[in-house]
């Protein structure tokens, strides 16, 4: 299913530049939802059908800037990767991290079988 | 002796600390007593905790104290706090004791801070309302049909009302700024790196930062001193390269304030903009250069944001699966997948959802450089504009929201009317910039907050000059409805 135009907040504040929203469809979101490991409902899925596309309406708003010079962001501050000296600390003691797992078992976390 | 917390400052607790009027326990029970009392309409607190509390003030009146030791503060609850319950406002998260304390909340204690209770807020820090919290929404001091900002609504509430003279929340689009702007009171966020991120409970983590709130811009300082420092537990944590102070400023005289008047062209409302202009004039009053700077690129922050911070909150919330903590849902016979998609239907609210949704779509394969690429690059374009700002002016002025307070219920169904909240406050945080709020006056009765953004690590230019703009104003921060009551 595919949506013509995008309603938007009226006099929403930064909604100034509206495009017509890109065309989310159902089995869009559903592939989503599984990369997400979300299940939805029927009616999760029809709103988000809805929501997703008014947002990336307003988001395609970029679409339009000439960006093939500019490098993307990797830090907010342009600071480089840090490294820290390769030697071995004492972590949280296995019993402490297992204190907060809905299952565990043997010393490890619980899970479905398959 | 009975204290009266409203409107209590920090630095006043210390003087009375200090000069023996009161103990840290007449204190702390004047604090938690009006949060009994008060703060069932209001709903600022998921929890306190009295008596670690009590037992807290108790150890600093037996075995003495200095410096900020003993005054109250509010804990955002996506600060982890070792051993008490820290639910980021979500039932995923519902009962989790975590097993270290939050690089921030081991400097307030270091400081001998006491804290009071843990704070409400948006479901993972995504909202500008704290209407998203699992656990039921926060009502504005200065009206209670009207939301407190988000997401740290809960920590801005709990000040402007005197249930805390200090709060700690987190800013990842605005989420200081724009609570302490809709209640009264200031709020800061610092610089990228200023503060540990560790322990706190991740949501888009390249733009995530801790930060204070406080009645006063000295106040503020006041907590972000004892809060910032490298912490080898966050990486991108960063010493400071000069100590956080407390201002003394009375003058603006030589200090340059850029406004990006084109920005300001996008849904400010007429009240908003009139009490920032008042408090512009105040500003030039006391010395200050105004100009106009261009941040051409400031007005594509908005969906910039959208993508980069839902994108980054996919990845981070993947965690929450049902393996290692919170919530799990499964019924017999469930495969791990199965297991994983019901804990997180169950244990995720809508708005959670929706922006995992946008930013695994906005990751995956086919798009990640139509949306994440590209908003990444527009990143480095509003990086960019600020540079050019800062090399012709020292501070960057602007309303910190568009709106005043906005009525419960409002915007929850309109996802980008909420998102438009925060299109003033997101180009710093792309940037990694500090920026701060203090009330700037009244619009309809309600708070108006004036922003000052600076340099990287310019925490100080703009603790002075707030506090010196912040003395012209003379905002009285206690809201109406709580001068008249006991």
């Amino acid at each position: 299913m595919s949506r013509g135009t995008a309603a938007a907040g009226e006099s929403a504040p930064g909604a100034s530049v509206i495009l017509p929203a890109v065309a989310i469809t159902r089995d869009d979101v559903l592939h989503v939802a599984r990369l997400a490991r979300l299940s939805l409902t029927d009616d999760e899925a029809a709103t988000m059908e809805g929501q997703l596309s008014t947002i990336l309406g307003h988001v395609d708003a970029l679409s339009g800037l000439d960006l093939a010079a500019v490098e993307p962001t990797t830090h907010a501050l342009g600071e480089p990767d840090v490294t820290r000296p390769d030697e071995a600390r004492p972590s949280w003691p296995r019993e402490a991290v297992l204190e907060n797992a809905p299952a565990a078992q043997d010393g490890a976390f619980r899970v479905p079988a398959t | 002796m009975t204290l009266d917390t409203r409107g209590l400052t920090a630095e006043r607790c210390i003087q009375l600390l200090d000069g023996r009027e009161i103990s840290c326990r007449e204190l702390v029970s004047a604090y938690l007593d009006r949060i009994a009392r008060e703060d069932g309409p209001i709903h600022a607190f998921l929890r306190t905790r009295r008596e670690s509390a009590l037992a807290e003030a108790d150890a600093l009146d037996r075995d003495g104290r200095s410096g900020l030791a003993g005054v109250p503060i509010a804990l955002k609850d996506i600060l982890c706090t070792r051993g008490e319950e820290t639910t980021a406002g979500s039932r995923i998260l519902a009962g989790h004791l975590p097993i270290y304390d939050a690089g921030c909340v081991t400097r307030v204690k270091e400081a001998g801070l006491i804290a009071l209770g843990k704070t409400n807020m948006d479901e993972f820090a995504m909202g500008s309302s704290t209407e998203n919290s699992a656990f039921g929404v926060t009502h504005n001091p200065w009206a209670p049909d009207r939301v407190p900002g988000g997401s740290s609504g809960g920590s801005s509430a709990a000040v402007a009302a005197g249930f805390a003279p200090l709060a700690l929340g987190t800013d990842t689009g605005g989420s200081i700024r724009q609570p302490a702007a809709l209640c009264g009171v200031v709020g800061m966020k610092p610089t990228y790196g200023a503060v540990s991120r560790y322990g706190l409970i991740a949501f888009a983590s390249s733009l995530d930062q801790v930060g204070p709130f406080a009645l006063t811009v000295r106040d503020c300082a006041l907590l972000l001193s004892a809060i910032a420092a490298h912490d080898r537990c966050d990486t991108t944590s960063v010493e400071m390269p000069e100590p956080v102070r407390v201002p003394d400023a009375e003058t603006l005289a030589g200090v340059r304030i850029g406004v990006p008047w084109a920005l300001l062209e996008q849904g400010v409302e007429a009240g908003v903009r009139a009490s920032f202009e008042e408090s512009l004039a105040r500003a030039e009053g006391l010395g200050a250069a105004i100009s106009e700077v261009a941040l051409a690129n400031a007005e594509h922050a908005l969906p910039a944001y959208y993508l980069i911070a839902p994108a980054e909150a996919s990845a981070n919330l993947a965690r929450f699966d049902g393996v290692r903590y919170g919530l799990r849902v499964e019924e017999p016979g469930d495969s791990v997948a199965d297991m994983y998609g019901r804990t997180r239907a169950a244990g995720f609210g809508d708005e959670v959802k929706r922006r995992i949704m946008l930013g695994t779509y906005a990751l995956s394969a086919g798009y990640y450089d139509a949306y994440y690429g590209m908003a990444q690059r527009v990143r480095t374009m509003i990086r960019r504009d600020f540079d050019s700002a800062f090399a012709e002016v020292d501070l960057i002025a602007t309303p910190t929201s568009p709106t005043v307070a906005f009525g419960i219920g409002e915007r929850i169904d309109d996802p980008w009317a909420m998102y438009a909240s925060d299109v003033l406050t997101v180009p710093a945080n792309l940037a990694g910039l500090p920026g701060i709020s203090i009330p700037s006056g009244l619009a309809d009765g309600l708070p108006v907050g004036f922003q000052l953004i600076g340099p990287a690590f310019a925490e100080n230019r703009i603790l002075e000059a707030a506090h010196a703009l912040e003395q012209a104003i003379g905002f009285d921060p206690v809201p109406p409805a709580l001068r008249v009551t006991a």
